[in-house]
Order: structure tokens, then C-alpha cells, then sequence
């Protein structure tokens, strides 16, 4: 992973596009004005930070909630750390789960160390996607657990100090 | 709720907003709206809570940053004041409730990697409470393409 070195202008850019892009025809020109910047400039570093990995993507950011998809699951299971990388992209290659990360384990209370997180519209639904995760794992889960969400406690963007 | 064309919207932009002059005008033509449909339903979508956010999604690794899911256990009597004292941190990026001894799973998200450590402390701190956490130590896909 290379770090991009992003300079004052970039921070510029970053700072006005990070609560959300202006809803005018021409947005990247409204940010322009906004940094002091040309608007063809606003548009290279964008694609730039694209092409680096500091913006993951440019679109919507669906509210799973509003949207009828409130059931959501962190799925957490044990399996051997030789296998793990192999069973993530497996796990993390479903349609129907949205994040996929290797965490340490805190033994003894939390011997889980891949953790997926599943949605879906109702608790059936997301106790079967479950299902097909556990069948994919197989034996070389030795256990899991299931943290169904209650509430939405907090939620907002990331936030970069200006 | 949103109706077919904001559905269709939602399904079609969660990535690939384009770079371009009028970027409105080129995605709504793909979906076969007019530009000022397409802005007015994202502006309504947002207004409505249907959508969190419309933009660039930053990754706060490459920013320098870091981000670390971390978890307590809140007992239930104290419950709403303790959230209140994680989530006043303003590098608490999101925060759920979950059913779970570990009831309470939020997000830091910060400039530095030093600087998680340092909320850490000020919630151990603050709360009395033990905080766990969790931070990635690979990352096998954060797609989030919701079909809607």
C-alpha cells in the first residue's frame, strides 16, 4: 500500500467534499470556487485519489435502515489464523455481505477473529445468509456468534479537522 | 418511501459517479432522467433519511488516518449516559447497540493512529468502563452495494 502524499489543495478538496458533493449541475466547479482551484484541476485530483485508494468511490451511501434493510448482523467466528485469509475472501466474496475484516482475538472472553457483517429485511432472511456462511466455513469454524444490531446509536461521515 | 426511479438511482450510483463538467447530466441520461430530476431526488433521498450520504467515500487508512472498532459492555442502568460520553467524541464515527454481552460497538475514526489510542484512554477514562478493541488487521471486501 503506498501512501498518497496529498498536499494543501487535496486537503482542500477534501474538506468541502466530505459532508457531501454540492447538488448543482456543475459541483466540481462549485468546489473549485470553493479551494480557489481550477474546475479540470478538482476533477485530476479526484481521479487521482480514485486511482490511489483514498477515495474509495464517488455515489450514494444508502441508509440501510430507511430503506426497509434494518436487520443487520455482525457475524463473528474462529477459525485458524493459517486459514483465515483464504476463508475472508470466501466470506467476504458473498453478495450479501457488506464487510469483511480479520480482528485479533481477545481471549478468553472473544475468541472470534473473522467478522462479517450481513444485512437483510428480515430476521429470517438474515438468519439464512447466516446459515450459508456457516456451511462455507464448515469444520473450519470452531465458533461463532451472532450480534444482531438494536439501534443506531451515532452515525456520521469520517471527519477531517479543516 | 422511494419509488422505482429512486430505486433504480440508489441501485444504479452507489460508486461510479462521473468526473465530468456536468456529472447530473451524464448519470441521469444512463438512467434516463432529466438532470434536475436526478439532482431534485438525491436532494429529497437525503432529506428523507433514505440515503446517509451523497459524495466521495473516503478511505482514512491512505488519508494518513485510521479507523478501529471498538466495543464495551454497558451495564443497563447507565446505559444512555455512557453512549452520551462515547458519542460526544466527535472521532466516534458511528455507534451501534447490539444484542450481546458487548452491548455498545462503535467506530473511531481519526487523523493519526496515535490519536485512537488517545480517545481510547479518554472513554476508559471517562466511563470507568473496560473498551475493547478490534482493529482490522486485514480487509477482505467493504463493497456495500445494496440492491434495492
Amino acid at each position: 500500500m503506498t501512501q498518497h502524499q496529498l498536499d494543501a489543495v487535496d486537503r482542500a478538496i477534501i474538506t468541502a467534499t466530505q459532508s457531501g458533493l454540492p447538488l448543482v449541475p456543475r459541483p466540481y466547479h462549485a468546489i473549485a470556487t470553493q479551494v480557489g482551484a481550477e474546475p479540470e484541476e478538482v476533477i485530476a485530483r479526484l481521479k487521482a485519489m480514485i486511482a490511489t485508494g483514498v477515495i474509495r468511490r464517488i455515489g450514494v451511501v444508502p441508509n440501510h435502515f430507511a430503506l426497509g434493510l434494518d436487520r443487520n448482523a455482525m457475524t463473528v467466528w474462529d477459525v485458524a489464523d493459517a486459514d483465515i485469509s483464504r476463508l475472508g475472501r470466501e466470506i467476504g466474496g458473498l453478495d450479501f455481505v457488506s464487510h469483511c475484516y480479520h480482528r485479533p482475538r481477545m481471549l478468553p472472553a472473544w475468541p472470534y477473529n473473522l467478522f462479517a457483517m450481513v444485512h437483510g429485511r428480515t430476521d429470517d432472511e438474515v438468519a439464512s445468509k447466516i446459515a450459508i456462511i456457516a456451511v462455507r466455513l464448515g469444520g473450519s469454524c470452531r465458533a461463532s456468534d451472532v450480534l444482531l444490531s438494536r439501534r443506531i446509536l451515532k452515525k456520521t461521515g469520517l471527519r477531517l479537522a479543516a | 418511501m422511494p419509488d422505482a426511479v429512486d430505486r433504480s438511482i440508489i441501485n444504479a450510483l452507489q460508486g461510479g459517479f462521473p468526473l465530468s463538467e456536468r456529472p447530473f447530466a451524464d448519470a441521469a441520461c444512463e438512467l434516463g432522467l432529466a438532470e434536475a430530476d436526478l439532482i431534485g431526488r438525491i436532494e429529497r433521498l437525503l432529506a428523507q433519511g433514505a440515503l446517509s450520504r451523497f459524495g466521495p467515500m473516503f478511505n482514512a487508512d491512505r488519508l494518513g488516518g485510521a479507523f478501529c472498532l471498538c466495543a464495551v459492555s454497558v451495564p443497563s442502568g447507565r446505559f444512555d449516559a455512557v453512549v452520551a460520553l462515547i458519542n460526544a467524541h466527535p472521532e466516534v464515527a458511528h455507534n451501534y447497540e447490539r444484542a450481546h454481552a458487548l452491548n455498545v460497538w462503535f467506530v473511531l475514526a481519526t487523523e493519526t493512529p496515535q490519536r485512537i489510542d488517545e480517545v481510547l484512554a479518554e472513554i476508559k477514562c471517562e466511563t470507568g468502563l473496560e473498551v475493547y478493541a478490534f482493529p482490522k488487521l486485514e480487509e477482505y471486501f467493504i463493497g456495500l452495494k445494496v440492491d434495492v
